[in-house]
């Protein structure tokens, strides 16, 4: 597909084929006052050279120089060239909907690859070509497990990211959802007793995240079968694919939905990321999206399609599986490529230095008198503290010294008032850990 | 393939095969033509509730994934299960062993808008012709 923009004949000869005489009349049922009167305040044009310069004086507002500790759903990994120099080869970082098998064979057995390399890590049969992000996946997943039982009661962990819910409540909101939230306990984990109280016969899915938003991770077999004794669906949420690294597979899920930045996708500003959606083989066709499958062609060579896009948009319209997704191709083929470079046991070598050096973090923290770990159930790469001031204050000193905090767990929880969620990755040098103690130590004695 | 004299057609290719309140539905010979190589069917469940003129379930093929609608109303007494394992079936014998589900009619006599096999047969040679107008 190309993109060229039309040459004044080329507008007037379309404008006359379908009667209208100019664009201003073409598009005069657009009430006057919601049409723009005036040219559209844009900077004029820039030569090459000067676009260069706006560039690198924009690069140069970048902050360097900062460690991070910041995680809550979005995770600075180790990041290899080789990826980058893949994505941009030409055939996959410019084609758009690549999927006619004749011609976008590349593409479809990459598609594959993802899909295959999700369904080995969630511990399911059959995972999809990928959709926006973790946050659009869970929702996606919500919806599905509506459509296999049926019933449109959803408990949904108060543990789930905040941003994941606020997601799935704006899609209930008006689609007669009813979404209700299991509280946690104690230590951190989803509150048992408050979900076997909740669960009954009218709800389809309960929906959970391990390591969940303190970072604590959850057990799976219980809730399996706590959701099952009444016929609901368990939907399982990660935000830290890295976790599979180390933690079983999430096999007891009905629906696994992922979030899969950690596989060599840059922070960035909060995107592009690429979800993911793991399921059984049995309700692959409520699956939203699309799904890449091996064949042979007509000379019995491996071959790849499409599959299941008879169920899509662009052919169901109205009636297709689900019209707010997409396939994030290129997001996921970054995450193939960055997985096929780490292997097996790079990713549990990742993994395993992810909570070692988390564990030691904690363990510095904990020296400093007043700071005691909230939730004693075991983590992964992100544990939360209870400071003995305010972690908004605490992190404005931390900045000053090239330090990016943890996230203040109070924005979004307003019971947790002096709550800090630390992340540490395989990325965070040993000696920057113990800067950031030392930071946090100083922090905490400035005067008020 | 023969249209069964003794059926009732839809416009939208179902038929339905009447004995006593109890009926027997199914797609058309035409529509698993037009469909092509049948490869999953979703039907409704024993005891639910079926509504002349709405949709009860779908029919994928390798073409197009079709919505099936209800030639009358009625409760479900009974799915073709094969088909999940067999939807061929469907492709093979449309009329007989691809049936889909078996219903209790609400009210049996009232099956007016069904059209008779020779009203179906001329309405789907207009079809054909239509189509390839």
């Amino acid at each position: 597909m190309r993109y060229l923009p039309k040459s004044p004949a080329e507008r007037q000869a379309m404008l006359s084929a379908i009667g209208a005489k100019s664009i201003d009349a073409l598009f005069s049922s657009i009430p006057e006052r919601y049409r723009l009167q005036e040219a559209l305040k844009l900077p004029g044009p820039l030569s090459e050279t000067e676009v260069i310069d706006f560039f690198k004086a924009r690069a140069a507002e970048n902050s360097v120089g900062y460690t991070s500790f910041l995680g809550a759903g979005v995770y600075q990994h180790l990041r290899s060239v080789v990826t980058d120099a893949i994505i941009q080869r030409g055939e996959f970082l410019t084609s758009y909907t690549p999927y006619q098998a004749e011609i976008t064979q590349g593409t479809l057995q990459a598609i594959f690859e993802f899909q295959t390399l999700m369904c080995q890590l969630t511990g399911q049969e059959v995972a999809n070509a990928s959709m926006y992000d973790g946050s659009t996946a869970t929702t996606e997943a919500v919806l599905m497990a509506e459509r296999l039982t049926g019933r449109r009661r959803i408990l949904v962990a108060r543990s789930l990211h905040p941003e994941y819910r606020d997601v799935l409540k704006t899609y209930a909101k008006n689609s007669g959802l009813h979404v209700e939230e299991i509280p946690y306990s104690a230590n951190g984990t989803l509150d048992q007793k408050a979900l076997e109280a909740a669960l009954q016969d009218d709800v389809a899915a309960v929906v959970m995240q391990s390591p969940n938003f303190f970072g604590v991770v959850e057990l799976l077999p219980p809730l399996r079968d706590a959701a099952h004794s009444s016929g609901a669906l368990l939907v399982t949420v990660i935000t830290e694919g890295v976790s599979l690294g180390l933690l079983s597979p999430p096999g007891e899920a009905d629906i696994v939905a992922m979030e899969a930045q950690s596989f060599g996708l840059a922070p960035s500003y909060g995107g592009p990321f690429a979800g993911v959606i793991a399921s059984r083989d049995k309700f692959v066709r409520q699956m939203p999206g699309r799904l890449a499958g091996q064949t042979t062609d007509s000379e019995g060579r491996r071959g790849f399609v499409l599959t299941l896009a008879t169920r899509e948009q662009h052919i169901r319209r109205e009636r297709a599986t689900s019209n707010i997704c997409t396939n994030q191709a290129l997001c996921a083929l970054a995450a193939t490529v960055h997985l096929t470079l780490l292997g097996k046991e790079g990713l549990r070598e990742m993994a395993h230095q992810n909570l070692s050096k988390a564990k030691f973090a904690l363990a510095e923290l904990e020296k400093i008198p007043g700071i005691r770990r909230a939730f004693d159930a075991p983590f992964f790469n992100e544990f939360t503290v209870v400071l003995p001031r305010s972690v908004k204050i605490v992190n404005a000193y931390l900045q000053r010294e090239k330090i990016i905090g943890p996230f203040v767990l109070g924005t979004a929880y307003p019971e947790l008032t002096k709550h800090a969620l630390v992340c540490v990755t395989e990325t965070t040098p040993r000696a920057e850990i113990e800067r950031f103690a030392a930071a946090v130590r100083r922090a905490l004695e400035q005067p008020l | 393939m023969a249209y069964p004299a003794n059926y009732r057609y839809t416009k939208e290719h179902e038929w339905l095969d009447l004995e006593g309140d109890l009926a027997l539905i199914g797609i058309t010979d035409y529509a698993q033509h037009e469909l092509g190589d049948v490869v999953f069917v979703e039907l409704p469940k024993v005891g639910s509730k079926i509504e002349a003129g709405k949709t009860f379930g779908t029919v994928e093929s390798v073409k197009a994934v079709s919505d099936i609608y209800a030639p009358a109303s009625g409760e479900v007494v009974e799915a073709n299960d094969v088909l999940h394992s067999t939807p061929e079936k469907i492709n093979t014998d449309p009329h007989g062993a691809g049936w889909l589900i078996k219903v209790r009619l609400g009210n049996p006599s009232d099956l007016g808008g069904l059209m008779d096999s020779a009203a179906y047969e001329l309405y789907i040679a207009s079809e054909s012709k239509e189509a390839s107008a």
